[in-house]
């Protein structure tokens, strides 16, 4: 699968432009080697590297334990859950935006589904009224976010600080802090089941990646969003709606958390409060790794798969590892501070060569 | 006087992927002298300018400043030689004060602390022997016209110690006035025996100020120490493009008087831009708006395009009104506006040129919201080679080609969009003289078949001589209408005058 990405960019602006030419003039002329590492492809190459390299590491620090089926199974539904989010977040990003709310709308997703489910009580009540229960709430809060951001002209980092803030709360009083055991017929079975050898959560997530990237790379909505990302101006002087587009990029994203809910809420067979924690700083690290562009103006969905894959893995050979949250903290930074700046020098030596 | 040698540049090389732009370059300027640069799009001039002001450098080829052969590795460096440039696209800090831009990255400073007083009280001095006194230093440099923006770029070459200003197209942005205040400076720098490289693609201008001519055509130089009053112009156009154009406006056509009337704008203001305009357009007909920068033409065409609130007046499109202030209404009624700013309003400069040529389009190429590209694709290129874009690459990302082919970039997104009112911004700024009369004779083929067309230019003879109708403003004031034939250039600049006096 070839990504759209339009190969090395060109210089944002005449400013811009001489600074870094400046800064990178000196370095040695591009080889056939730096091209192809800043072609897309390329790019790609180079995260396969990185989740190779963490592979052998996994392997050597933890032998049995990391090269299990088992535990590819435990990252793969981990990084189910957490990559619809960041799928989501990859069309946010792109289109020039942000969003800090999308742990809080899981968890306020997951919670109202349960409530629903749980006090209901009918005989008949079937799982798929909690799907769309979610998917509503995610959708909604997606709303409100994208008309305050759109509309009332709010930063999206004010806007989205506001819903993470009022979404988790919300969630704390419907559930009175309490988590919800979830116990509706078929819903357990239906998520937490197997289809063709793969947990159904992953397929889902596959499903996911498979129909965002034709969205990004292959029809108008995507054309739009980078259109928008990389120049609003020029994209409402061209006539698109600017305003309707951002709104529906958040709903987007809502959508997507309120699918990721109902994972989460299946893979732990509860509803929290608690759930998603963290997932926005997260999500933004997989999509800025996978080489979206914070800012706006260049996405990649595969990329983005590549983020989410490293990260899951990742976090799974320190839990290996025994190491504590707070170690883990510390090292993911540091981690996504070295992936940016790699990923930086890779298009800077494009720019000039 | 015979005027030394201060710089020569001997067999420039420099590549970027995919192209030679410059494939040896030779140019020699004099103290104190105005040394035309003159090419087509693409030539290679800004490249070359960037490689003496250290923002590029070349892969091969000699530099040799005031008798000694340098390497300029950082803009710093070009500075510190005595050579500053003034970019095609300016290059300002928007947020920042106009003493501040000016100043910024060797500024006025005493332990650290900036020194306020002193930065801004230099910048007043800068600024008043540039003539424009009335530029606070002060001033946010965001919120100034962009002639205004110009000077600062100016008095920020002036704020070094310099031997050699170059100027990339200083002109595009200013209107006739403007450029005429320009040019008292520059022969106030050059009277100080500082001397200008002069980029424009208007040759009225190379003949007032220049002094000699050197002419690049595909990254070489074709021709050199050219008398840039004495050369004839249709010498000057052969040696840019290797043959001969005919540097004329197309016929007009014949409007019929009962043409149906396409675009009707009635009683338009928008308080503090423009009060009160009349505008009727019929069915092939062009209309022009001349006037100076700043008397509200492009207000008024991005308040008819819904991008801007109108305060009063309605916009009607064969005979139906559009809901004021929305640009969708607009594009549905068939409505298409070319802006003024191509880097700003107009392009994705990240992105592939045809997707910028499609980007109004867009709905076009799809079915169910899937995009066709491979119809995209072909169209867009119909349409670039049909404007000599160069290189007529359309996978190429937009930021890679020169200013005057990202411009005709933009012009190719509505001449796709095939609309039936047109507004042109400024559409031939910075673009050459072979493929400005290629792009009237489209403007007017386009008329001829129905559409109607608004033109906004700072070139009056462009206007008089492409458009059936002017309309001139002064101060957001229609000061006069009337047939282009029954009026030229002077009573023109008369009317704009008499206008800002009253
Ligand atoms: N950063 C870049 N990457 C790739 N190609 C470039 C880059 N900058 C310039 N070029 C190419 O180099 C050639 C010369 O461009 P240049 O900007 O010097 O032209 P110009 O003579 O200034 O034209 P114009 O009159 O339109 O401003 C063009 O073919 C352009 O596409
Ligand atoms: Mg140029």
């Amino acid at each position: 699968m070839s990504e759209q990405t339009p190969v090395p960019q060109a210089t944002t602006s005449p400013a811009d432009e001489h600074r870094r030419v400046e800064s990178v003039e000196g370095a040695p002329r591009g080889s056939a080697f730096g091209r192809f590492m800043s072609s897309s492809a390329g790019r790609n190459v180079g995260l396969v590297v990185a989740l190779l390299v963490l592979c052998v590491v996994g392997a050597a620090t933890t032998g049995q334990l990391f090269v299990d089926v088992d535990n590819a199974m435990t990252i793969l539904r981990y990084a189910s859950v957490i990559g619809v989010v960041a799928i989501g977040m990859t069309f946010v990003v792109t289109g020039g935006g942000f969003d800090l709310s999308v742990g809080a709308i899981v968890a306020l997703a997951s919670i109202w589904s349960t409530t629903v489910a749980t006090q209901t009580m009918a005989q008949d009540f079937h799982w798929i009224v909690m799907v769309f229960t979610a998917i509503a709430v995610g959708a909604g809060c997606g709303l409100v976010n994208g008309v305050l951001i759109a509309y009332g002209k709010m930063a999206p980092f004010i806007a989205t600080l506001a819903m993470m803030a009022a979404a988790r709360g919300l969630a704390e009083m419907i559930s009175d802090k309490r988590t919800q055991l979830v116990d509706v017929q078929g819903f357990g079975d239906f998520f937490s089941g197997d289809f063709l050898g793969l947990p159904v959560l992953v397929w889902i997530f596959a499903v996911v990646c498979a129909v965002a990237w034709v969205l990004l790379n292959r029809t108008t909505f995507g054309r739009r969003t980078i259109a928008v990302g990389g120049n609003a101006t020029a994209a409402r002087l061209a006539g698109i709606a600017v305003n309707r587009h951002t709104v529906l990029l958040y709903v987007l994203v809502g959508v997507a958390c309120g699918i990721a809910a109902v994972m989460l809420t299946a893979r732990t067979s509860t509803g929290s409060a608690q759930h998603g924690l963290l997932y926005e700083l997260d999500a933004i690290a997989m999509v800025v790794i996978g080489g979206t562009l914070l800012g706006g103006g260049r996405g990649t969905i595969v990329g983005t798969i590549f983020g989410v894959l490293i990260f899951s893995t990742l976090t799974n050979v320190f839990t290996l590892n025994n190491l504590d949250t707070s170690t883990q903290a510390v090292a993911k930074g540091a981690i996504i501070v070295i992936a940016v700046l790699l990923q930086q020098r890779v298009a800077a030596r494009s720019d000039t060569s | 006087m015979t005027a030394e040698t201060i710089l020569q540049m001997s067999d420039i090389v420099k590549t970027f992927p995919g192209v030679r732009a410059l494939d040896g370059v030779d140019l020699d300027v004099r103290k104190g002298e105005v040394h035309c640069l003159l090419g087509q799009n693409g030539a290679g001039k800004s490249t070359l300018i960037k490689v003496l002001s250290g923002a590029h450098q070349p892969d091969s080829g000699t530099i040799t400043w005031q008798g000694e052969r340098v390497r300029l590795n950082t803009p710093m460096a070009a500075m510190n030689q005595g050579i500053a440039t003034i970019y095609q696209e300016l290059d300002l800090v928007d947020g920042l004060s106009v003493a501040e831009n000016i100043y910024l990255g060797h500024e006025l400073a005493a332990a650290g602390f900036s020194r306020h007083g002193d930065t801004e009280r230099a910048a007043g001095r800068l600024l008043e022997r540039l003539g424009h006194p009335e530029i606070s230093p002060q001033q946010e440099v965001g919120k100034l016209p962009a002639a205004g923006q110009q000077i600062v770029s100016m008095a920020r070459a002036l704020s070094h110690d310099v031997q050699l200003i170059v100027m990339d197209e200083p002109s595009a942005v200013l209107d006739q006035e403007e450029v005429g205040r320009l040019f008292s400076v520059i022969r106030d720098l050059t009277a100080d025996d500082i001397a200008v490289i002069y980029i424009s693609h208007r040759l009225e201008e190379i003949r007032e100020i220049g002094d000699r001519v050197t002419v690049l055509k595909d990254g070489r130089t074709v021709a050199t120490g050219l008398s840039a009053p004495d050369t004839p112009t249709s010498e000057l156009i052969r040696e840019m493009t290797g043959r001969d154009v005919e540097y004329a406006f197309p016929e007009r056509g014949m409007t019929a008087e009962d043409a149906p009337v396409v675009l009707d704008v009635a009683g338009l203001s928008s308080p503090g831009d423009f009060t009160d305009v009349d505008l009727r357009v019929r069915r092939g007909e062009i209309v022009g708006l001349a006037g100076l920068v700043g008397s509200g033409r492009s207000e008024i065409l991005e308040t008819i395009y819904g991008a801007r609130k109108a305060g009063s007046g309605s916009v009607t499109v064969d005979g139906r009104r559009i809901r004021p202030g929305s640009v969708a209404a607009a594009v549905n009624a068939g409505v298409g506006l070319c802006p003024e700013e191509r880097k700003t309003q107009g392009l994705l400069l990240d992105e592939a040129i045809y997707r910028n040529v499609s980007l109004a389009t867009l709905g076009r190429f799809a079915r169910g919201g899937f995009l066709r590209r491979g119809d995209e694709r072909a169209q867009a290129e119909q349409h670039v080679r049909a404007l000599d874009v160069r290189p007529a690459d359309v996978e190429r990302t937009a930021g890679t080609l020169s200013g005057g082919n990202q411009q005709k970039i933009v012009l190719a997104r509505w001449l796709l969009r095939e609309c039936r009112v047109l507004l042109l911004d400024e559409p031939t700024r910075g673009v050459d003289v072979g493929a400005r009369s290629e792009l009237y004779a489209l403007v007017r083929r386009l008329a001829d078949e129905g559409v109607a067309v608004v033109l906004v230019s700072s070139e009056i003879p462009e206007v008089l001589g492409l458009a059936d109708r002017v309309l001139v403003l002064s101060e957001g004031h229609v000061v006069h209408e009337g047939q282009a034939d029954d009026i030229d250039e002077h009573q023109v600049l008369d009317l704009v005058m008499e206008g800002s006096a009253a």
